[in-house]
Parts: structure tokens; sequence; C-alpha cells
């Protein structure tokens, strides 16, 4: 409980209750992450293989995506194509995006043969998904927007796709403005977004336990109908 | 029961939603991201330096027109009468409701209607043509153009581009006599436009001075072979894969996989409504991809290929030794 | 000159692409052996010791 100094005539009850909206934010915040579950020290024991650091290696990546495309917008999007600095920036932004891809994917891999999402984490697998397919969009957006001979491509073949169910009628991948836009504004902060929710649903839930070890009884018999377990 | 008790007895009843009362070890995240971000950096660095990145150079409608100048022409005849694909595509560029590609009974693509209008005969040839006309042979062939009906227009472009089909490489110095009116005039200046760079800019311009929106010189691009030429040779085009692959020896977009298999098997390889039914079977995956947790038999994987057993085996080996 | 200085990698990927068929797969050299080495990593994850795992007997 937040000890705020007591003035005459406060009851306990109304102490609860001060600090308006600001007030409620935090409370809500300290109740649903306080400090040592937000930022812990320790772990499980279970959590002891170098599958498990693939979900923040996949951050790491994705910083440094940020990182060299903000460097790309320091010039503009031309830049690259006759700066030979300008040139490595680009391949730099291209290594990060290829290993954030890669990194992403082997973490994938490792929670969904861990069936990460048992013990009411199906949200976090979710948001990791959802997260997945923001960066394919995120990647693609990128491509389109490179200005040579893979863009005119890329965004010739694509429209095909996006035309055939009527998004391409508002998501024109022939417009590079509004492609440029979309890759360094709206799903960059889509992804961002999606992550942040989905390492909060971690540090909530908790890295899910091994599945019952083989020799304690199963309990799938007394699970309430409705819980999600695999 | 309150909702708060219904909670806490599901969670009992589910033991993996129970906070962890079991023995813990120290580790330090903060550390943990510091290490991973040195790490994943100088990773980059390395191939960055090691592999550089492609860059493959644009193609200006000025090279294609110098470099295939019949495929050029015979693209221009196209849009001029109205059988490139860009003029019989549907939506969002023309009106024709015929053209969209259908799911079933559904035709998505008409739903929005035509938002990014595209008259080809106008935007491709004349209005550019207009824009520069400076020799007194194209100003009077644009006059004769304009001053007919539309389908006296029709009549020309369609005869033009029928007699120009036939010839062998569609070599425009090699087209039968025929009643073609201004439209051989046409393609030869739009030809010359072409090559000097000047069509780039106008068919980008559309008038305006700021413009970030591609769309036009794209499309016509698109219409003729030569850009599909270029792409089919680095085994971009869609039914090589093209998808996943970059230019030269370069990784691609691997993720992309299941996406662009469609496209090389039946029904997808050959339906004129491919790309509409690659992503229906596409969205109906990705929607069991994200409710992976709800979707039994694919949640119960991870239990019978229990690669699990092999990441926990620490644990296992601790709890299960006990028990013996 | 300096966009030659660019390319002046010491490995040059610009060559044209290498592919491997299968059927009906076809898949670039570049691709599977990026797919090769990430199934490795992964097998590598699961199998090498972490640091601080103790054999208690």
């Amino acid at each position: 409980m937040t000890s705020v100094p007591a003035s005459p005539g406060d009851t306990p009850a109304a102490q609860e209750e001060t600090g308006g909206w600001t007030g409620w934010v935090r409370r809500r915040a300290l109740r649903s992450f306080p400090p040592e579950q937000l930022l812990p020290d320790k772990q499980p024991i279970y959590v002891a293989s170098w599958i498990y650091v693939f979900g923040v290696a996949t951050i790491a990546a994705f910083i440094v995506v940020l990182a060299t495309g903000g460097i790309l917008a320091l010039r503009g999007p031309a830049w690259w194509h006759g700066s030979s600095v300008g040139h490595y920036v680009n391949s730099l932004h291209l290594w990060s995006v290829e290993i954030f891809m890669a990194f992403m994917v082997i973490h994938l891999w490792g929670k969904f043969f861990m069936a990460a999402w048992r013990g009411k984490r199906a949200l976090t697998w979710i948001t990791g998904a959802v997260s997945f397919l923001a960066s394919i969009g995120t990647a693609f957006t990128g491509y389109l927007t490179q200005q040579n001979l893979a863009s005119q491509w890329v965004s010739t073949q694509a429209k095909d796709g996006l035309n055939s169910v009527g998004i391409g009628a508002y998501f024109n991948v022939l417009d590079f403005g509004q492609m440029l836009m979309w890759h360094i504004v709206l799903l960059p902060l889509g992804v961002g977004i999606l992550v942040v929710a989905h390492v909060l649903l971690v540090r909530r839930h908790g890295v899910v336990p091994p599945f019952p070890p083989k020799d304690t009884p199963s309990r799938d018999a007394t699970v309430a109908e409705g819980s999600v377990q695999a | 029961m309150t909702a708060a008790t219904t909670r806490a007895y599901r969670r009992e009843a589910d033991p993996a939603a129970q906070p962890w009362t079991g023995p813990k070890r120290p580790y330090d995240l903060v550390k943990e991201f510091v290490v991973a971000l040195v790490v994943v950096s100088i990773l980059t660095v390395i191939l960055a330096a090691l592999f550089s990145s492609p860059d493959d150079k644009q193609l200006t409608l000025a090279e294609w027109a110098k470099a295939a100048p019949n495929d050029f022409v015979a693209t221009a005849a196209t849009e001029l009468d109205g059988t490139s694909g860009s003029a019989t595509y549907g939506a969002p560029y023309t009106h024709d409701k015929s053209a969209a590609q259908k799911i079933g009974p559904l035709a998505p693509q008409n739903w929005p209607g035509v938002t990014i209008p595209i008259d080809s005969a106008q935007d491709f040839v004349v209005r550019p043509l207009q824009g520069a006309a400076v020799g007194s042979n194209l100003q009077a062939a644009l006059k004769q153009w304009s001053a007919a009906s539309a389908d006296q227009q029709q009549k020309w472009a369609a005869a033009y581009d029928t007699a120009l089909a036939a010839v062998p490489d569609t070599d425009p110095a090699k087209i039968a006599t025929g009643d073609y009116g201004p439209v051989p005039v046409m393609m030869t200046q739009l030809l010359a436009l072409a090559q000097s760079g000047g069509l780039d800019g106008a068919l980008l311009a559309q008038g305006r001075f700021y413009q970030t929106d591609y769309t036009k010189p794209l499309l016509f691009l698109a219409d003729g072979t030569y850009l599909e030429d270029l792409a089919r040779a680095q085994h971009l085009g869609g039914d090589q894969w093209g998808m996943m692959n970059e230019t030269g020896n370069y990784p691609g977009q691997a993720w992309l996989w299941l996406y662009t298999f469609w496209y090389q098997v039946k029904p997808f390889s050959t339906s004129g409504n491919g790309d509409a039914l690659v992503w229906s079977v596409m969205a109906l995956l990705t929607v069991v991809f994200v409710l992976v947790p709800f979707i039994p038999g694919v949640r119960s994987i991870p239990k019978l290929i229990p690669i699990h057993r092999l990441i926990w085996r620490n644990y296992y080996r601790d709890v299960e030794g006990r028990g013996a | 000159m300096r966009l030659a200085l660019a390319l002046m990698s010491p490995i040059n990927l610009n060559h044209p692409g290498r592919y491997v068929h299968w059927g009906v797969i076809q898949i670039s050299v570049a691709n599977l052996v990026l797919i090769l080495i990430m199934v490795a990593v992964f097998a590598a994850a699961i199998l090498l010791p972490f640091p601080g795992t103790r054999r208690r007997k």
C-alpha cells in the first residue's frame, strides 16, 4: 500500500481512494506488476536452457533494426544508392532484419514445443503470433521502399494478391510515399506495442512450467472444462 | 460462486496456471539483455561487412524503351486499345466488375470499387503525348485522334494492335499496311518520348510538382514483358517460388515459404482466381496459427513430439528421480 | 568509385543465384543454408548445457 501522510479526518478507506486517476493507474499498475515481478532477479529452476534466450535475442535484434533504420532515415530513402557509407548502413539494416526474423522463428519453435500457452497464457501466444505477422508486414513494406528493381517487381506482383481481396484499393503497394510511412511509422509502432504487451504478459504469468513429470498422477481428469491446456 | 472464486477454482484445477512455488535460481535479465544486444550488434556488423546487400538497379521507362523497343510499342498499343493488363484489370483500377477474381461466389475485389482510377489510353499514351507535343507531326496526329469518335479511336487502336501482334517480334517497322489513323505516329512519338526519359517524368508527375505515388509508371512497366523477363532471370517469378527469393545469391524471405508454396501447385497455379484462393487459404491458416492454444489436435503436438523432455531434462531428472 | 567500394565486400553475393530443385520444391542455396543454420541453432540451443545446471545425484 502506498504511504500517504494521514490528514485529520482521513479514514483508512479514504486513503485507498486518493490520487484521482493517477492514483488509480498507479495502484492498478503496482497490483498487476509488483516491481519484484516486473524485474525479477530469480527464475524458476526449470528456466535453464539456451532456448530461453531467443526471446530477448529477438528483442535485441529488433532494437538494432530500429537503430539502423533510424540512421537510414537521417539521410533519406535514396541515400544508400549513391553512398558507400549509406550502402553499409543498409546492409546493417538488412542483416539485422534477417537475424531478427531467424531468432523470432527459433523462439516460436521453442515456445510451440513447450506448449507455452498453457496455464492461461493463450494471450501471450496470440500477441507473439500477431507480432510475427506484423513483422512480416513491416519487412514487406521495407522491400517495397528500397527504390530498386526488387521494389519494382515486388510491388507489381504483390498488388495482385492484395487487389484480389479488396485490400489493394486502400493499401496501394505502388504508392511509395504511403508504403514508406507504413514502414517507418505505423508498422514499427504496431510491432513495438505488441512486443511490450507480450513481455508484460510473460512477467504477469511467469514462464510456463514444464509438463507434469512422469511419475505424478495425470491431472487431466480433474481439470475444469474450458481451461486451456494441451 | 463469485467471479474471484471461479477464477481461483479454475486456476487450482490448471496446475500450469498456478504461481511457481518450487525452487528458483538467480537469473539476471538485464545482463542477459545487454549481452544479447552486444552479440546481435557484432553479428550484424560482421555479416554486413562480409556480404553487403543487394541493390539491382531500378528500371526506367527510358531503359525499357531503349533495350526492348518492340515490347514497349506492343505494350503501348495494348494500352491504347484497352487490352493491356491494367486496362482489363477491374477494381481498383477500372470499372469492369467481371474482371474480378472470385472466391466461390464472392468477389471481394469489387467491394471497395474503383479507388485508383486508370484510363490506360489517356494516362499512358494520349496525355503524355499532349504534354510533349512539339513536332507538327505529333500535333497533327493528336488533333486527328481527339477529333475522332470513341468508336473510331477504338477501331484504329485495335486494328494496329492486332496487326502488330501478327508481326514476328512485334517490330512496328514490319507492320502490314492498314487503316490505323494517327496511331502509328503516336506510337513512334511515344517511343521517342520514352527513350529520351521524358515519359518517366510525365507518367510520375501527372501535371503536379511534388509526387510520391508511382502507380502509373509501375503499372505501365508491369504491362510489358521486359520487367518480368529481368525478374524471372533472377528466379523471382511467382511460379519459381519467387516470393521467397532475392536477387543474386542473397537469402531472401524464407518466412514466406508457405505463402509462395500454394502458387506452385494446382489448383492455384492454373486458376484465374489463384491470388484470391491463396489469400483465403493463408487467411484461414493464419487464424489457426494465432489461435493454436484453442485448437484440439494442433495444441497437443508438443505432447506427441516431446522435445520438451530435452529442454527440461534437468528438471525432470531431479523431480522424477526423487519419486523412484 | 564510392559505389564500387561499397560492393567490394569479401564475399560477393551479386552473382546469379544458385538453386536446388527437388520435385515441386525449388529453393535458393542461400535460403537453404539459412534454414539449415536455424535448425542447427535450435538443436544446439536445446542440447547444449546451460550455465548453472549442476548434475545432482
